[in-house]
């Protein structure tokens, strides 16, 4: 009862302030920090990004006259001669599930405040994102220069393999790129106590850890349709 | 604001990625043993979900939050089903008119083997 008469009473802010305020009604939805509510809400809608070009992919590939390249011999690998089906996808999965164990921990030991110990997971995971980048090329090069793969015609198969490829790959390694460079820059600033002069707060680390778990999940699922289907 | 840090046991950490680990290799070995036809791709979707469940879950520590933020986050991508579903449709559409009104393929894939190979 008392609460309502005070904020009615209350005068109303002017301008943008008043934008904000009006629709936040003053209250708080999510009890979390506001980074990592942000951050979420960022997530969902490249939830919705991925999910737009995948099912572009779907739709282009059931539509297709000519046969689907078979992923599993245009992305083998030699190894002493015998051609190892999706070598290199495996090991970069691989990579991106270790990144992530390494993340996790990051998360945990920032908000234990072992500065020391955060940074130099968060760097390792840094490490395997930028090695995870480093294959795309390698895979990149090799099926533009070895295989002729264009975004417009291949010699496999359905001339729609490689639009879908290379935007979906390429949009994925967008994000690994710009993840590698927001963790290093978190990494960074956990080092030298950024974090340690403002309160002592250390849910970016987390909130950036939201971030490379969806790279990671993300990849979970293009490996399942586009590699593997 | 008070500290609404993700804290746990290091032990759940662990066993997630273990986890992770194997699933992987189980969806890796559907293709290496080539398995076809409804037994692969119930395999690779049931991999896929539960790896994506495990780092949503724990991860990303949802298991963990209020339901308000569960909700909100995990609620919206439920309507991708309705348009999977229309482009489904729309892509058979399109399929069966090109069969209707263009010739079958003739194509004949080429691969290239071996690396290095330039």
């Amino acid at each position: 009862m008392s609460e309502t008469s005070v904020s009615e009473t209350q005068a109303l802010q002017e301008g943008l302030a008043g934008v904000a305020s009006d629709f936040s009604s003053d209250r708080q939805s999510f009890h979390v920090h506001w980074g990592k509510a942000m951050m979420w809400i960022f997530l969902l809608s490249d939830t919705f990004i991925f999910s737009s070009f995948l099912i572009g992919y779907m739709t282009v590939r059931m539509s297709a006259q000519d046969p689907w390249p078979l992923t599993s011999e245009v992305f083998a690998l030699s190894m002493g001669g015998e051609p190892i089906p999706l070598l290199l996808i495996a090991i970069m999965t691989f990579i991106l599930i270790t990144s992530s164990g390494t993340m996790a921990l990051a998360v945990n030991m920032g908000y234990a405040k072992e500065k020391k110990k955060t940074f130099y997971l968060m760097l390792i995971t840094a490490i395997l994102g930028a090695s995870f980048v480093g294959m795309q090329v390698f895979e990149w090069s090799k099926l533009i220069f070895d295989e002729g793969v264009r975004p417009w015609a291949n010699p496999m198969g359905a001339s729609q393999f490689g639009a879908a490829f290379f935007m979906i790959t390429g949009f994925h390694g967008m994000h690994v790129s710009g993840g590698v460079i927001y963790l290093l820059v978190v990494a960074f600033r956990v080092k030298n106590g950024f974090y340690e002069r403002r309160g002592n707060d250390y849910s970016i680390v987390e909130i950036c850890g939201l971030y490379w778990h969806f790279v990671d999940l993300v990849w979970v699922f293009i490996f399942a349709f586009f590699y593997l289907w | 604001m008070s500290d609404s840090g993700q804290q746990h046991p290091l032990n759940i950490y662990y066993a997630v990625w273990i986890l992770l680990f194997v699933i992987s290799g189980f969806s890796y070995a559907v293709d290496y043993y080539q398995l076809q036809g409804t037994l692969r791709w119930t395999l690779i979707l049931i991999f896929m979900f539960l790896k994506a469940g495990f780092i949503t879950a724990i991860f990303m520590h949802m298991t963990w939050e209020r339901l308000a933020l569960q909700l909100a986050i995990l609620a919206p991508p439920i309507f991708l089903m309705v348009f999977i579903g229309i482009m489904a449709i729309e892509a058979d559409y399109t399929f069966l008119t090109r069969i209707e009104f263009f010739t079958e393929s003739d194509f004949v894939p080429v691969y290239h083997h071996g690396g290095g190979s330039h």
